[in-house]
């Protein structure tokens, strides 16, 4: 058989928060019209649900990437404690100046537990809504959309 | 390059337990997984074929046919069955989502006649799963 096989582990998480579309870049008006209902000054909230995606070796002892234990306590430091009823802009050091846009919401993830020890961290997707879902996988991820990775 | 994907479900039962390790580490490496009754679940297999449409019938490759693939590799093997004790594939092996998703990626790929398997994912529940690549594919490509 040519290679090996690529396995990853998939969990999801859920946290509530609240957030607030609105760049400091932009007029009171331009906000209004690039954000429409999502910049309304008092904000607004989603059920985000965030799958992560882990690679690595299959321990021949546990089989396992990487103890589920371990990954739900580090999610749950680095991302729920901190993200779960908050309010992001307000809430979130990292989205004091960015917009707590989804994408961004991936982006800052991603960077949280890319430093998660056990295993390799491929990709964050979220799901805003049932309807609105966003993926970031690192650096890689755009090589490959522009077509300098295979 | 299209991909198709077809999705079955199937409920076993299954317990994590490794005779090398002492009871006392058992219980604490798995948890209630460790169990020695065991315990269930509802898996949901999707399974993703890469491919160019055949340009007579615009297929991959026919959906009825990996229907049939799938209900002879994978749902006569696992679908109520302890997983542990019936499924000789996975001897010798923890039978985590992992693993499980490993050993249907070996029953199917030599099975498919068209295309070429890209993807098995096998959800053990709605908020975990594994996903299995070849070829240095991974979820970034």
């Amino acid at each position: 058989m040519p290679k090996e096989l690529h396995v990853e582990l998939g969990r999801c998480y859920r946290f509530a928060a609240s957030h607030r579309l609105h760049s400091a870049q932009l007029s009171e008006e331009e906000n209004c019209r690039i954000y429409g209902k999502c910049n309304n000054p008092y904000g607004h909230g989603h059920n985000y649900i965030v799958e992560v995606r882990f690679s690595g070796s299959v321990d021949s002892a546990t089989g396992m990437i990487a103890n589920l234990a371990y990954l739900d306590a580090f999610v749950n430091e680095h991302v729920i404690e901190p993200f779960d009823h908050r309010s992001l802009q307000d809430e979130v050091p990292a989205f004091l100046d960015v917009v707590p846009t989804t994408e961004n919401l991936c982006i800052e993830i991603f960077e949280r537990l890319k430093a998660f020890p056990n295993a390799k961290l491929e990709a964050v997707r979220i799901e805003e809504t049932s309807k609105n879902s966003f993926e970031y996988a690192g650096h890689a991820k755009s090589e490959v959309d522009r077509g300098t990775l295979p | 390059m299209v991909y198709l994907t077809r999705k079955v479900e199937f409920a076993a039962s299954h317990l994590y337990h490794n005779p090398a390790l002492s009871a006392e580490e058992n219980r604490r490496v798995f948890g209630k997984c460790n169990n020695p009754h065991g315990h269930g679940h509802n898996y949901t297999l999707e399974v993703t074929i890469a491919g160019e449409p055949d340009p007579v019938t615009g297929m991959v490759l026919d959906l009825k046919e990996l229907k049939e693939i799938l209900e002879r590799e994978v749902m006569q093997r696992m679908d109520h069955r302890f997983l542990n004790y019936e499924v000789a594939e996975l001897k010798g092996q923890i039978p985590t989502c992992e693993n499980v998703a490993r050993v249907i990626w070996n029953l199917l790929e030599p099975k498919i006649p068209r295309g070429r398997l890209h993807r098995v994912r096998l959800y053990e529940s709605a908020d975990l799963f594994a996903d299995c690549y070849r070829n240095g594919a991974g979820s970034a490509s």
